[in-house]
């Protein structure tokens, strides 16, 4: 059903900006560069074929062992069309910087912020980049895969010479 | 409104009103000039269900700036959910909405199903139970927010008598999986166990007697003055903002964006019955009430044909690879014993992959996102919560309205803490 949107982005974008596409358990993907991130989305809310008027979902993978190590994971939908495809844009840890989503789709807002709380990821452009699910004070990115899971950041200080 | 004073045929000039003895109100008067004043609200207010702090800003009574803060009942699902099997993540995904936890089983059990790729090979009788269980949450969590809407508003008996109700369907509940409210009910490949001899009579019995209270709600509250002029033309929301800020469930559906995934992408056996999806036309605090009284009938609607037409059959996956034994084996013969624990500590082995699974929670899209490296446990376990964007927009609908409209703007919105935060 999707396919269509692969096809139509296979048509429109031939200067590299779709890296790979596949398909997998009835779910269409394509790979981003991540340059053309903001265009490539815009084209897909914009162009009447694709009509992906809805924002669904924004979330981010760590790789760990794989180059460029982060994957930012986008949803999106056609309530129209009834078609549904995910991006990704390939993030790498050196330069965790990727352009906001927030112009093409208001709701990308909130999962942005939450990508960069729990991965580290930096959206640039975004209006309003502060940490959402973790407190202000928290040091690191909780959902790297680096970050152990046994890791405690106490808000409530002990103090020096007390016993734990 | 007290009846107007004496005074007022004497004095000419402004209207006025007397409260009580005193005269106060000069009702013509302009604005009274006032500086911008933070107003904080939360996190522990009993309007913010669950736990959520609003920064606002405010002119008088008028908002300015509403800053919304969620995240304080953040519980890591994702990175507990990382470190664990498989089938240890259900209890996990019980808490998520908690006032419809059989939609998150079924949602998260559907999302593991589809990259085993056994989800043509559910049994239909597990099929039909799934859609049960996961139509009476539904009323569960439609029943609590429209009573704790109408509670917030001061109108305690509908509260009382809808919780009353949601009450018999928890028992119902807990009769079936042994707990009230965190059920894990529901297995990869399965549920847990068949249905108990008298659930089908009980539901019957419960539905007839629900009819009664929701008519009663119904007449409480729907040309009820007070709860009107509280909702009515309050806190709208267009369908084009709906889609983009990715609304969905009774919230997208009261701006009048038709999307409802049991309708448009059915799974399990929703195609096989009959039931309507309602929209609103406003897009308004009163059409995500009506759209949730509405969508209790269809639930019911549902239910009454699932019960109907429920088949015989095993109610879960004849796999031991994926499917537990059951529990009189496990408890009673080595074999089963050894691969119940292996299932439940070392895992299921679920084929390397990405698959995201969508079904319609409480509040709308319930997405699982899940990258599956081949192990035991998860790569990645995400949650699309449908309440995060209804809780995002908030900060748009807000400013503009007052104070005293946060609590049913909010409580239409039903943020579940749970869900929300993860």
């Amino acid at each position: 059903m999707a396919q269509l949107v692969l096809d139509r982005l296979a048509l429109h974008f031939t200067g590299g900006e779709i890296e790979e596409t596949g398909s997998q358990h009835g779910n269409e993907w394509a790979r981003i560069h991540r340059k053309s991130w903001v265009r490539v989305c815009t084209f897909l809310r914009d162009d009447p074929v694709t009509d992906m008027k809805m924002f669904i979902d924004l979330t981010c993978v760590d790789r760990f062992s794989r180059e460029p190590r982060f994957d930012v994971v986008l949803h999106v939908y056609s309530v129209a069309r009834k078609h549904r495809v995910r991006l990704y844009a390939g993030v790498a840890l050196e330069d965790p910087t990727l352009d906001t989503l927030v112009s093409v789709w208001p709701g990308a807002n909130w999962f942005e912020r939450e990508a960069f709380d729990l991965y580290g990821v930096r959206f640039t452009g975004h209006p309003d980049l502060r940490r959402i699910l973790m407190y202000p004070e928290f040091v690191g990115h909780p959902l790297r895969k680096d970050y152990p899971k046994e890791k405690r950041q106490p808000l409530v200080r002990r103090t020096p010479g007390s016993v734990d | 409104m007290a009846a107007p004073s004496s005074t007022e045929t004497e004095t000419a000039g402004p209207r006025r009103v007397v409260l009580g003895v005193q005269e106060a109100l000069d009702l013509d008067a302009p604005d009274l000039p006032s500086e911008p004043m933070p107003l904080n609200m939360g996190p522990s207010h009993p309007a913010m269900h669950g736990t959520v702090r609003m920064v606002l800003e405010v002119e008088g009574e008028k908002i300015t700036t509403a800053d919304v803060q969620i995240g304080y009942l953040h519980r890591c699902f994702e990175k507990e959910s990382e470190h664990a099997t498989w089938t240890q993540i259900f209890p996990y995904t019980d808490r998520l909405n908690y006032v419809s936890p059989m939609l998150n089983n079924v949602g998260y059990a559907m999302a593991v199903e589809k990259l085993l790729g056994i989800d043509r090979r559910i049994p239909e009788r597990a099929q039909f139970i799934r859609v049960l269980i996961g139509e009476i949450s539904r009323i569960t969590d439609h029943m609590t927010c429209l009573g704790a809407g109408a509670m917030e508003l001061g109108a305690f008996t509908p509260f009382l008598y809808l919780l009353k109700a949601r009450e018999w369907l928890y028992e119902l509940l807990e009769e079936l999986s042994g707990a009230r409210l965190t059920h894990s009910y529901v297995r990869i490949g399965g549920l847990t166990h068949d249905l108990t001899d008298d659930f089908v009579p009980r539901l019957r019995d419960i539905i007839n007697r629900m009819r009664g209270v929701l008519v009663d709600c119904d007449k409480l509250l729907t040309r009820n003055r007070i709860f009107r002029d509280r909702m009515d033309g309050i806190g709208i929301i267009s369908k084009e903002d709906a889609m983009a800020w990715g609304l969905t469930g009774p919230v997208g559906r009261s701006t009048g964006l038709a999307y409802d995934v049991r309708k448009d992408h059915p799974y399990l056996v929703y195609d096989r019955f009959d039931f309507d999806v309602p929209v609103g036309s406003v897009g308004d605090n009163f059409d995500r009430y009506a759209v949730r009284l509405e969508e209790i009938q269809q639930s019911m609607r549902i239910l009454e044909q699932a019960m109907d037409k429920l088949p015989a059959g095993p109610f879960t996956l004849d796999d031991p690879r994926i499917a537990l034994p059951p529990k009189s084996e496990t408890y009673n013969s080595i074999e089963a014993m050894i691969a119940h624990f292996k299932i439940i500590m070392d895992g299921i082995h679920v084929p390397a992959g990405e698959v995201y699974s969508f079904t319609e929670g409480g509040n709308g899209e319930l997405g699982f996102y899940i990258v599956s490296d081949g192990t035991g446990r998860p790569w990645k376990c995400r949650v699309r919560p449908p309440c995060v964007p209804a809780v995002a927009i908030l900060g748009k609908v807000l400013p503009g309205l007052f104070i005293a409209d946060i609590v049913p703007t909010f409580g239409m919105m039903n943020m579940i803490g749970g869900e929300c935060d993860r």
